[in-house]
């Protein structure tokens, strides 16, 4: 390159300029393209979106717990596992404490599936009941899930529950039975409709906290995304290069 | 002896003749014998999303691919879903309350234990509606 004559760097110059013209035309005409599309409950998931979620621990208050009891009510948790010991009830959300040991600083701050761009749990599912939507949820399709825990094994976050016991009254759009495996899924039932927010989101703003912002990570127009260009934050574990949706500002 | 034989053949053949005009057909043309038949838990308010004869021969194709739609595609539409089912066909005890599937007049169980099929779906899925119902409007 530092051999290169004037005229040749010149032109490269003029070629880069080009390019990056081009990505502006080509970013505003994707950008029309993903604000155009609402959608309908006939409509299948698009590739075009990916959910994700921005968690500010310096907003997260250390003795609430809001998120976890609206995840719990709104997917009826709550009256899981009545024989079960607390360490085995099935947890979608939990709450983590986390300190740093020279400082003494302490962080809250929640903790659920990351729904990764490379899920380890998907990668280990013997039966494909684990798998990733086109919008970047990671999902258990239950009907294929034999219970053998290998993705529970396989998460770096502890993010996945097995049910020990036989359920009655589920809700609805919660179906969960003995004998699978279960976690986040981000509400989908919520946020397959326009405009729609996972129960934990919408309960932490009603708390007044606003920690948790939910949206499309790449829709540079959306909050969570303006937010995450603008501000630093990280993913957990960012060594293992799993790229989750789910990022955390303030640790 | 040989002759006796040859007179109950006879005899049979008649008999056939003489009962198959006793044999009616159904609303879809087919010829059945007569058999007892499952006690139907629903009405006329419970009208289906398709032809009951399709219904009854294409439900589990229907669910199952609506199920992978919904799950894997996050296609909302309630049409063809279990939930459709079993919040539309719900009966009711004697209380008004929905009853589940472990009661023999549950929509579901109501053929499926007379056909001795034995279906999986409510040990994850809710067999009672998810809806209010009102109480007694079903009967």
């Amino acid at each position: 390159m530092s051999h290169s004559s004037q005229p040749q760097n010149e032109s490269r110059r003029q070629f880069l300029t080009g390019a990056a013209m081009t990505s502006v035309t080509l970013a505003s005409g994707a950008l029309l393209y993903t604000s155009a599309q609402a959608k309908n409950a006939a409509d299948t998931v698009s590739d075009k979106v990916r959910w994700g979620l921005l968690i500010d621990a310096n907003q997260c208050a250390s003795g609430c717990s809001d998120c976890v009891d609206a995840c719990s009510q709104i997917n009826g948790l709550h009256s899981a596992d009545p024989h079960s010991a607390a360490s085995q009830q099935p947890q979608w959300i939990r709450k983590v404490t986390i300190k740093d040991k020279q400082t003494g600083k302490e962080n809250s701050l929640p903790v659920m599936c990351q729904h990764c761009e490379h899920p380890p749990c998907v990668d280990v599912c013997p039966t494909t009941a684990s798998f990733k939507r086109a919008d970047g949820v990671v999902l258990v399709d239950r009907h294929l899930c034999i219970g053998c825990r290998y993705c529970m094994m396989a998460c770096p976050y502890k993010a996945r529950s097995f049910v020990h016991e036989t359920l009655t009254d589920q809700k609805g759009h919660a179906p969960r039975g003995k004998g699978t495996v279960e976690a986040c899924n981000l509400c989908t039932h919520l946020i397959d409709q326009e405009g729609g927010l996972p129960a934990c989101v919408q309960a932490c703003s009603q708390a007044g906290h606003n920690a948790m912002i939910f949206g499309d990570l790449n829709d540079p127009n959306s909050e969570i995304a303006q937010r995450l260009a603008a501000e630093n934050s990280t993913a957990l574990r960012p060594d293992l290069k799993l790229n989750p949706g789910v990022r955390y500002q303030g640790l | 002896m040989k002759t006796k034989l040859f007179q109950w053949r006879w005899l049979l053949t008649v008999g056939l003749f003489i009962s198959a005009p006793t044999l009616q057909a159904d609303e879809n043309g087919l010829y059945s014998p007569p058999h007892a038949e499952p006690e139907k838990q629903v009405s006329a308010s419970q009208a289906c999303v398709k032809p009951v004869p399709e219904m009854r021969r294409e439900h589990m194709n229907l669910i199952l691919h609506q199920r992978n739609q919904t799950m894997h595609h996050g296609v909302r539409t309630t049409d063809n879903s279990l939930q459709g089912c079993v919040n539309c066909h719900v009966t009711q005890d004697d209380a008004g309350e929905p009853i589940d599937f472990t009661n023999e007049k549950h929509f579901c169980n109501s053929c499926h234990q007379y056909a001795a099929v034995t279906i999986d779906c409510f040990q994850c899925h809710n067999s009672k509606p998810t809806e209010p119902v009102v109480k007694g409007g079903n009967q």
